[in-house]
């Protein structure tokens, strides 16, 4: 069963073509990673799904709506490429303004905070201003708050960005845990070894997906063993 | 309850920030302070209306720092400020009744007064009555300033808070991370209302109390009309300056507005008086909120004057308000796509 499906999504800037009539469909379930260079339209083409940017030109449905749809967007859960956090707050009052946002009911919400500390390692923490953050911990607590209702679709914007191997490695894993149960993830990144890691790969290259599968097969298609090497096959064939 | 959670934000952030809770609290308290200790007193030809005054007395007053109008209804007038006195002669007895809301005004009635009577020293020197109008007197350019600026900082304090942090909101990213959450536009905004709202209140209470009992600028109607009309004058500004805060991209160009926006305002204010100026210069007074609530304030503070007397001023900010967060939700909406 599909949970995202775009169909003719073009955008663009001004008179920049950012999105190029993409058509795709992700299906419920999996770990879709969304590849591609910088500038290619990755962040654009979330922000579709996510329902910030309506696209000039398509549909883009999600969960059975059309988007943007504010009731859909309350079962997604988006971390953003910034991460969105209110410095002057502790982690425990940012994800209690987001919680009660989402609609998480009240009683709820302490445990909510818990179990989303504890998911980003970052419990010890919790009454600490995010101003004295770290980096890696900004984005660690973006992610939390990104699952703070447990969304059926978590989509994640180059959440891996400025996060050592380690760390990377513990939040991939997260993310396996999470489709474990029962939650689809969209995850885009440049990193080609984190595309490795997932159910689907959509490459994206100038605003086109030029290449759409898993890994394996996309590997196998090209009789390249890394995705890297796939990637550059695939370029080369459309330019 | 989405609403509140965005209040509940605000104020929590707000707490944190000690520098704006500062800025919101102690620069009005400076400045008043400051305008309070260098103002001082400016010449100013006064409007008189005579009634049944002898052709010496007339032509002497005519002939003093004085100035004779001819009105139909000399008491209205002087109720609505467009004279300063009124001389009323009756044989040897002179009745005169003094706007004393503004101080300036009323200390040049009686200087004027004197220079003419002095003149006619030749005959026997007449009986005079004065009458002040209101009760409590505003003595000083301070005491007739001093509530055009309670409004006047209610205004531009919030105007600059509240842009600056719903500008953050864009700026660090959390704007679009809302606009991706089942939250609507309007929700957003009366979020930042409440929230900005009740440090307005704070700031208008700490303010107004400070000017009455400290800087001791007369109170003669309540205190509560006064800690309303600053809330409103906020409520004006907070909705502006969101509005602007959408036109700016970083903080520097929200700064850009102040003398486009707010500056003009304080010349338009009533702190100067426009009575000599141009026709027109009325019309551009029509569009400063704050001139509504700096006249709202005047008329409670030193006429003493209740909600009857300034319910059109507060219909008028009310009305500003109103359109400013209309405006608002349109440009959400287009900030959205």
């Amino acid at each position: 069963m599909e949970i995202v499906e775009l169909r003719h999504v073009s955008h663009s800037f001004d008179r920049q073509r950012v999105l190029q009539d993409i058509s795709l469909t992700i299906s419920a379930g999996g770990i879709f990673v969304l590849l591609g260079p910088s500038g290619s339209g990755k962040t654009t083409l979330v922000k579709t799904i996510v329902g910030t940017l309506t696209p000039t030109e398509g549909a883009v449905v999600v969960l059975k709506t059309r988007m943007p749809s504010l009731q859909t967007m309350g079962s997604i859960g988006y971390m953003a490429q910034a991460d969105a956090l209110y410095h002057e707050l502790t982690a425990k009052e940012n994800l209690a303004f987001f919680a009660a946002i989402y609609g998480v009911p009240k009683k709820q919400t302490a445990l909510r905070i818990d179990q989303v500390l504890e998911d980003v390692g970052l419990q010890d923490s919790k009454h600490k201003i995010v101003r004295e953050y770290s980096g890696g911990m900004k984005r660690r607590l973006s992610l939390a708050a990104a699952l703070i209702h447990q969304p059926k679709l978590l989509i994640l914007d180059e959440p891996t960005v400025g996060i050592d191997p380690l760390l990377r490695n513990k939040i991939w894993g997260r993310f396996a845990d999470l489709k474990r149960g029962g939650t689809t993830i969209i995850v885009t990144t440049h990193v080609m070894d984190e595309a490795e890691r997932c159910d689907t790969l959509g490459l994206l290259r100038d605003g086109k997906i030029i290449a759409h599968g898993s890994p394996a097969a996309l590997k196998q298609e090209t009789g390249t063993d890394s995705i890297e090497q796939a990637f550059l096959t695939y370029g080369r064939e459309k330019a | 309850m989405k609403i509140q959670a965005i209040v509940v934000r605000i104020l929590r952030q707000f707490i944190r920030d000690k520098r704006s809770l500062a800025l919101m609290i102690v620069a009005p308290l400076l400045i008043l302070t400051l305008t309070w200790l260098v103002l001082d007193q400016e010449a100013y030809q006064p409007k008189l209306a005579v009634e049944g005054a002898p052709a010496p007395l007339e032509a002497a007053v005519q002939d003093s720092m004085l100035d004779i109008v001819d009105v139909d209804d000399p008491v209205r007038a002087l109720a609505d400020s467009e004279i300063d006195a009124i001389l009323e002669a009756n044989g040897q007895r002179i009745h005169v009744t003094v706007d004393n809301s503004k101080p300036n005004q009323s200390e040049a009635v009686k200087m004027g007064l004197q220079e003419a009577l002095a003149s006619q020293s030749d005959r026997q020197p007449p009986d005079i009555s004065i009458e002040y109008l209101y009760e409590d007197n505003a003595e000083t350019t301070f005491d007739y300033t001093g509530p055009v600026l309670i409004g006047f900082f209610a205004f531009f304090i919030v105007f600059l808070v509240g842009g600056i942090s719903f500008l953050r909101e864009r700026s660090q990213g959390t704007m679009e991370r809302l606009f991706a959450m089942p939250l609507k536009g309007w929700e957003i905004i009366l979020g930042y209302i409440g929230g900005f709202g009740l440090f307005a209140v704070i700031q208008s209470f700490i303010v107004a109390l400070y000017a009455v009992y400290v800087l001791g600028i007369p109170l003669n109607g309540s205190l509560w009309l006064v800690i309303l009309v600053t809330m409103l004058l906020s409520l004006s500004a907070l909705t502006l300056g969101i509005l602007l805060s959408s036109f700016a991209r970083n903080e520097f160009q929200l700064m850009q507005f102040i003398p486009l926006v707010i500056v003009p305002q304080a010349f338009f204010s009533g702190m100067f008086s426009l009575d000599n100026g141009a026709d027109w210069l009325v019309y551009i007074e029509y569009i400063m909120p704050i001139s509504y609530g700096a006249d709202a304030l005047k008329e409670i503070m030193i006429k003493g004057n209740g909600l009857a007397d300034i319910q059109v001023d507060l219909y008028v900010v009310l009305g500003f308000s109103l359109l400013f967060y209309l405006l608002n939700l349109g440009t959400l909406k287009a900030y959205r796509k």
